[in-house]
């Protein structure tokens, strides 16, 4: 029997029987919607939680100085050796992988102005410091270059002194005495929370590095340089980057420790989304299994209408199909079945992810290669499912097939 | 008589049910023949044989003893498969409860055998559906379900079915057993005039006024043929049917 006929006759039998077909299809409606929503929600933390980690600056790199290790002796960091302008100066100049690179002076300082006094760090940075920490401001404007060559007593103050120290008025344009010098606040900062340990990110004071440097901190060297790789991709190259261009800044020669240390925060990133891919994980098994049911669904009712549909069978082989005909029809059955119901377990899994998503507000990620992989395995379902009832149809004996009714 | 004089031959066909314990011998050695263009009934009580024999010459069940040629082909050698082809080629099948597919039109249900048939085009595969319905004469009727043709109309569908592939015998198993009288005459009528067109056609049944429309009466008794019999003047059911003479055939009493 040719392919075409044999796709037309189990088509036929398909259509003519729409309650057994639905029933048959549902199992694989049903798990392929499941498949495709679960891991769409899965998909979804775990992007949600990537935006998170990168909106706290996941492209941040930090060089602190001093090394944990100088010839095979724990030193700590902060020992001896410094960092200095000119290695900020030096990495401006020579890095490629970087967008922004910014000093970092620290200086905790008594403050007052407006309605008392608090205790806080104000960090003297460059006019790139927003963009490296992906930082917004909710009013006023950030420093510029100029203010920094300036070295201009303004400064940029977080949400938890906004709290303690203008409650009820609007912070820029006031004045805030930091160690008795005088500084205008031209900007507040957008609410930060908690850093991922546990310090309050808003409790902050941001001024230009220089004036810092010149009038408040007096001490000759810099805390930390931060840099924004260009890339989440190339975190590592430009972190292999700064390190060598640093250690041209610092003469090491080869095989020297470094008296340097560069860190990034992808390591956190990496684990939450470790953590966010074994969800994913977890809840596409789960909806793995009811796709497995499904295709014991579809081996059932399979059973059941080999069964049922015997005297069919019977006429079908009285005049003239062969036995590998009847095997072809049903298998063929079984895939158009599976493929269907997964085709319109696509359908569904797109709507109740796009309902999960309005009902929850809970992020959600559709990738196409879940999509057919989920449809690739309802067809595998089908035919595996498919074939120990359609070999049953074909072992029937003719006489014995047409007898029953 | 020679086996390509006849287009039926058994040679000591014999066969076995072996129910472990019991062996039940359902025919004992049959020698028949049938040459082309004969229209036989085949009677005989139930349990006599006469199914048992209709199954092996419809090539559904291989004999356990004896030869059988069809056509000239020694079946006996063929395989499951090779006798589902000549299934489709050489015989048409006409039952007693039609065996339509439900659901589907009486034109599919025509065209179902060609569709197992290698090699036919699918322009050849509507055009012999259509003859074969024309030839039963339900033309009109081709996009008709089952349940919505009567009794007789269905067995046509049937008819047509069984010649679609131009076989070279139609098997007929009790075809107007669930059709009333004038029915059941009306499909001798049409089983006559196919036959005057030349096809063989061999029918079981058990009643003797449907074996008055044929030519050939052969008798089964406990697995054996006890009566094998020409009959110089069978009945025309057309003429019976135009005369109006059904209650004189009897065929009433039939229960």
């Amino acid at each position: 029997m040719k392919w075409k006929n044999l796709i037309k006759v189990a088509f036929k039998s398909i259509v003519k029987n729409k309650m057994r077909t639905l029933l048959t299809m549902l199992g694989i409606i049903i798990g392929v919607g499941a498949v495709i929503v679960m891991v769409a929600i899965g998909k979804g933390a775990e992007q949600r939680i990537q935006n998170q980690i990168s909106s706290m600056g996941t492209n941040l790199i930090m060089v602190f100085p001093g090394s944990s290790q100088q010839r095979g002796v724990h030193m700590g960091s902060d020992q001896g050796v410094r960092l200095t302008l000119d290695d900020v100066e030096w990495l401006k100049k020579n890095s490629t992988l970087l967008e922004a690179i910014s000093p970092m002076v620290r200086s905790d300082v008594q403050v007052i102005g407006g309605s008392g006094n608090w205790n806080s760090s104000v960090y003297g940075v460059s006019e790139g410091y927003l963009a490296i920490r992906d930082w917004k401001l909710s009013s006023g404007d950030f420093f510029t270059a100029n203010d920094i060559r300036a070295q201009s007593k303004i400064c940029v103050i977080g949400q938890t002194l906004v709290k303690n120290l203008f409650a009820n008025e609007d912070p820029v344009g006031q004045q805030l005495r930091l160690r008795n010098v005088p500084f205008r606040v031209i900007g507040v900062l957008k609410e930060r929370g908690q850093s991922a340990f546990g310090q309050d990110q808003d409790d902050v004071i941001i001024a230009p590095y220089s004036t810092v440097y010149y009038r408040l901190s007096g001490q000759p060297h810099i805390h930390q340089i931060l840099a924004r790789a260009t890339s989440l991709n190339q975190m590592e190259q430009a972190q292999a980057e700064i390190t060598s261009i640093m250690r041209e800044s610092h003469k090491l020669a080869e095989g020297e420790d470094a008296d340097f240390t560069v860190r990034n925060q992808t390591d956190i990133a990496s684990t939450a989304q470790e953590t966010t891919r074994v969800l994913t994980i977890l809840l596409a098994s789960i909806a793995s299994i009811s796709l497995l049911v499904g295709g014991i669904g579809i081996m059932n009712i399979m059973l059941v209408s080999v069964t049922e549909r015997t005297h069919e069978i019977g006429i079908r082989m009285a005049v003239g199909a062969r036995s590998r005909d009847i095997l072809v029809q049903f298998l063929i059955e079984a895939i158009v079945l599976s493929l269907s119901g997964g085709l319109i377990g696509v359908m569904i899994g797109f709507g109740a992810t796009y309902i999960v998503h309005l009902a929850t507000d809970w992020n959600t990620v559709i990738a196409m290669e879940n999509v057919l992989l989920s449809f690739g395995f309802a067809g595998a379902v089908g035919v595996f499912f498919g074939y120990y009832p359609a070999r049953k149809a074909a072992a029937l004996n003719p006489i014995e097939a047409l007898r029953y009714e | 008589m020679n086996s390509k004089e006849a287009v039926i031959r058994t040679e000591g066909v014999t066969k076995i049910y072996d129910s472990g314990e019991v062996q039940v011998e359902a025919l004992k050695g049959i020698d028949l023949a049938i040459k082309p263009g004969e229209l036989l009934a085949i009677m005989g009580a139930s349990g006599s044989g006469k199914s048992t024999m209709l199954n092996i010459l419809g090539c559904l069940d291989y004999p356990s003893r004896g030869d059988y040629f069809l056509d000239g082909i020694h079946v006996n050698d063929l395989d499951r498969d090779q006798l589902a082809d000549i299934r489709n080629r050489k015989i048409g099948f006409v039952f007693q409860g039609f065996n339509l597919l439900a659901r589907t039109s009486a034109f599919e249900n025509v065209e179902l055998p060609l569709l197992y048939t290698r090699n036919v085009p699918n322009q050849d595969i509507n055009l012999l559906t259509r003859q074969a319905l024309e030839r039963v004469g339900l033309k009109d009727r081709a996009h008709h379900y089952p349940n919505q043709l009567s009794g007789g109309q269905q067995q046509r569908v049937a008819i047509a079915r069984a010649l679609v592939n131009q076989p070279a015998i139609i098997l007929a198993d009790e075809p107007t057993g669930n059709l009333d009288t004038r029915t059941s005459i009306e499909i001798m009528a049409t089983f006559q005039e196919l036959n005057r067109q030349g096809i063989t056609i061999i029918l079981v049944t058990h009643e003797h006024d449907i074996a008055d429309y044929c030519r050939r009466v052969i008798e089964f008794r406990d697995g054996l043929i006890i009566r094998d019999q020409e009959v110089a003047q069978p009945r025309d059911a057309s003429r019976d049917l135009e005369t109006g003479q059904l209650q004189t055939s009897g065929l009433g009493e039939r229960s």
